[in-house]
């Protein structure tokens, strides 16, 4: 099936590359299926709305921003998603770019999971002050 | 909405499983515990007002890829 895209016009994409989030993605509630597009000249991940051309979001795997990066998920989630080993999921940060794109942050507290086996998705919403909502993502003076 | 009255250390029940407990009372705070099953999620409301924020200020962003593919790559 051929998709309309906010960055890359008409995409065709395959039925099984679909990616459902059940609950939507706050502040989207009606938005529940994407596509996870790349770009050659970017290392981004776009997802991108299947319904809506306009509704794409520009993520990054946290561990590309933080080394580290790592948490626990709600027994919730992992029923939700249905996963059954840690492996099973990819996840990302929402970016948010400003016009001067070198004060673009990451939404790290609330990741994107997907269980890469079904391709259920979901934003986790992470306990604890370990993540922030803006973690900037290049140190000052690059 | 129902609206009830407690005084420290005083509990409501919702169902057989969630607990809150009114733990301490400040001048413009409370402190409230609340056992619940670990299934559920339990988060400040606001946070998730965040979330929503974010991504909507995300999406909604208008960005010219093949600039931010030159800053990128620099």
């Amino acid at each position: 099936m051929n998709i309309k895209t906010k960055f890359f016009g008409e995409v065709k994409i395959d039925e099984n590359q679909i990616i459902s989030f059940v609950e939507g993605i706050p502040g989207f509630p009606e938005y529940k299926k994407y596509v996870i597009l790349n770009d050659e000249e970017l290392d981004f991940t776009f997802l991108q709305s299947i319904d809506e051309k306009d509704l794409c979001f520009i993520t990054l795997p946290p561990a590309a921003i933080v080394g580290d990066y790592s948490f626990d998920l709600s027994d919730e989630t992992v029923e939700k998603l249905e996963l059954e080993k840690p492996e099973d999921a990819a996840t990302l940060a929402i970016l948010n770019i400003p016009e001067d794109f070198k004060k673009m942050t990451a939404n790290l507290k609330a990741p994107i999971v997907i269980n890469t086996k079904n391709n259920k998705g979901i934003q986790e919403l992470l306990d604890g002050d370990n993540y922030s909502m803006k973690h900037q993502v290049f140190k000052e003076d690059v | 909405m129902l609206v009830l009255a407690r005084k420290k250390d005083e509990a409501i029940l919702i169902g057989d499983e969630i607990e809150i407990i009114v733990t301490e009372i400040s001048e413009d705070k409370v402190k409230i515990g609340i056992k619940a099953p670990k299934h559920m999620k339990v988060f400040r409301k606001e946070l998730l007002e965040q979330v929503k924020e974010e991504n909507i200020h995300s999406a909604e962003s208008k960005i010219d890829l093949e600039a931010l593919a030159k800053v990128m790559k620099k």
